[in-house]
């Protein structure tokens, strides 16, 4: 099987700080995998290089087999890369249903019009946001904006998500729901790369986690093999722990 | 608007019986008045749905006036050289929306307002052409009466606002209409969600530019003289944003409605008040921005 995605040697250079450095991955296809780090550690910019925001200033980023490395963001949308934001993104004066049905329209192929909207519907329907479809995208509570944010991810029919902490700031209850949803779309055969901080969700979610530092990916692995790994340890907790729970 | 053909056709039928039994006085006024529509439609493309302040219509107005005034000295017909001016225009605003475009917000307001004043030096100097600074006639089309010549021009106008009108109508039905409101309200979101921005701003500002060529155009053979400072005037860039935030940004009848007001107070304000027309003009902008925020089409979404 071929990976989905394949990074070689992805670097970003921001002026002479390396947010991102040498960094290589690849995600097979059907796969749920994690990215963990510290903050600062350039999770989010990984994420950006992927998507063309933020180009890689060296190395390589394939996609289905394609090099996507120069892409712009609206051409990554269209191969299939759907992202959500860690600060959630709404179009402030369009209804939820208008923000889901601007996804599937300039990203999932939907036809304008009802075809667009129709899609947009099913896609609420699926994240338990039908019933606010006709509401302002900014009247949402924060964990209804998170679920329309995955709304708008799906309804981009995607290959490969990429969410950015969909769960910060949520709640138990809602973090619960959110778990229940995540799986739900990996069941659905799409390959997920998760950004998250709290690794109760990275556990329960993912089959493997790679962990970055400083820009580079020290580990690589299964979730319990991760957890006991020295460098990633150190990374979070310091030298003096890693240290000390020998 | 559900209703917003409809709507239009019927203000299109009334515009159309308008200059029966009125004197010229209201024939000049009629066509000002669809001129500045056109201003104002178009500018909404640009700057009502997509939400780039530019500062372009004068260039486009004073190249379409040129466009047209030099392709009639050259022997083309009036409705060539019209249409001509339309396309000049549209090829303008593609080539400097390509560069443009990639600015946002104030910078791309500063670098369009530029752009006329290039054009009017360049035009300036272009003597052989242009006739420079001692501007160009155009030849009068042969009519039985000034009346008659009036409401040709007058129809004219009114035919080039319709074009317009519709072009508006299909946008905001479209895919395009679509897109230029996700840029609009969050650009890097709407990059993010497929759209491709740069080709559709540009596109918008493309819609800008061909109306107010082609009127333009007409305005040349119009008044049968221009000259550089008339149609490269910076208030053909100005006034039709006034219009366009009096009526309503980004809506179908906003621009119409904006024109046929500001251009009503003008005119009251100038006959009334000569000497100190200009300063009470501006107070009334400033109190309608100031209450009005959203236009007068506010009204209307507020009660309903």
């Amino acid at each position: 099987m071929t990976a989905l995605l394949q990074l070689s040697g992805a670097s970003r250079h921001f002026g002479g700080l390396k947010a991102v450095s040498g960094v290589d991955l690849s995600v097979d296809r059907g796969e749920v995998i994690g990215l963990i780090g510290p903050n600062g550690a350039g999770k989010t910019t990984l994420v950006n290089l992927i998507t063309g925001v933020h180009p890689a200033t060296a190395g390589t980023v394939r996609f289905a087999g394609e090099d996507v490395t120069r892409q712009s963001p609206w051409q990554a949308a269209r191969r299939g890369i759907a992202r959500t934001f860690q600060i959630v993104q709404p179009f402030p004066e369009m209804t939820v249903l208008e923000n889901v049905a601007a996804a599937a329209l300039f990203a999932g192929g939907a036809a304008y019009g009802e075809r667009a909207e129709a899609a947009a519907l099913e896609h609420l329907r699926f994240v338990g946001l039908a019933d606010v479809a006709g509401k302002r995208a900014t009247t949402l509570t924060l964990a209804m904006r998170k679920r329309l944010e995955l709304a708008k991810g799906l309804a981009m029919n995607p290959k490969l998500l990429l969410l950015d902490e969909v769960n910060a700031g949520l709640h138990s209850t809602e973090i619960d729901q959110a778990l229940t949803l995540i799986r739900a779309i990996a069941t659905r055969g799409v390959t997920i790369l998760i950004i998250e901080h709290l690794m109760k969700v990275v556990l329960n979610l993912c089959s493997r986690i790679v962990v970055l530092h400083h820009g580079e990916l020290i580990a690589s692995g299964d979730p319990q093999s991760i957890i006991r790994d020295q460098r990633v340890i150190q990374a979070y907790l310091g030298r003096r722990y890693a240290d000390a729970s020998h | 608007m559900k209703h917003g053909a409809l709507v239009g056709l019927l203000l299109l039928a009334a515009l159309c019986a308008f200059p029966l039994g009125v004197d010229a006085y209201w024939l000049r006024l009629g066509t000002t008045m669809l001129m500045y529509g056109v201003l104002a439609m178009s500018w909404n493309f640009i700057g009502g749905m997509a939400g780039y302040p530019s500062f372009a219509s004068a260039a486009f107005f004073g190249l379409g006036a040129y466009t047209g005034a030099v392709a009639q000295k050259y022997g083309l017909s009036v409705f060539v050289a019209w249409s001509l001016a339309g396309a000049v225009a549209a090829l303008f605003a593609a080539a400097l929306g390509f560069a443009l475009l990639r600015l946002r917000g104030h910078y791309f307001a500063i670098a369009s307002l530029v752009v006329a004043e290039v054009l009017r030096e360049i035009v300036n100097s272009a003597t052989n052409l242009t006739g420079g600074g001692m501007g160009l006639n155009l030849p009068v089309p042969q009519m039985a009466s000034i009346t008659d010549q009036a409401r040709f021009f007058y129809y004219t106008m009114l035919g080039v606002a319709a074009l317009a009108f519709g072009a508006v109508l299909l946008t905001q039905r479209s895919r395009l209409g679509f897109g230029l409101r996700c840029i609009r309200q969050n650009e890097s979101a709407a990059d993010m969600l497929g759209v491709n921005t740069t080709l559709y701003k540009v596109n918008a500002f493309i819609l800008s530019g061909v109306f107010v060529g082609i009127a333009g155009a007409v305005y040349a053979s119009w008044v049968h003289y221009i000259e550089p400072p008339d149609v490269f005037d910076v208030l053909y860039s100005i006034k039709p944003i006034v219009m366009v935030l009096l009526g309503g940004a980004g809506t179908l009848f906003g621009p119409l409605i904006g024109a046929a007001l500001f251009l009503s107070l003008e005119e009251l304000v100038w006959r009334n008040y000569i000497s100190v027309h200009t300063g009470v003009l501006g107070l009334l902008i400033v109190l309608l921005v100031l209450f009005l925020p959203k236009g007068v089409l506010a009204f209307r979404v507020r009660r309903t």
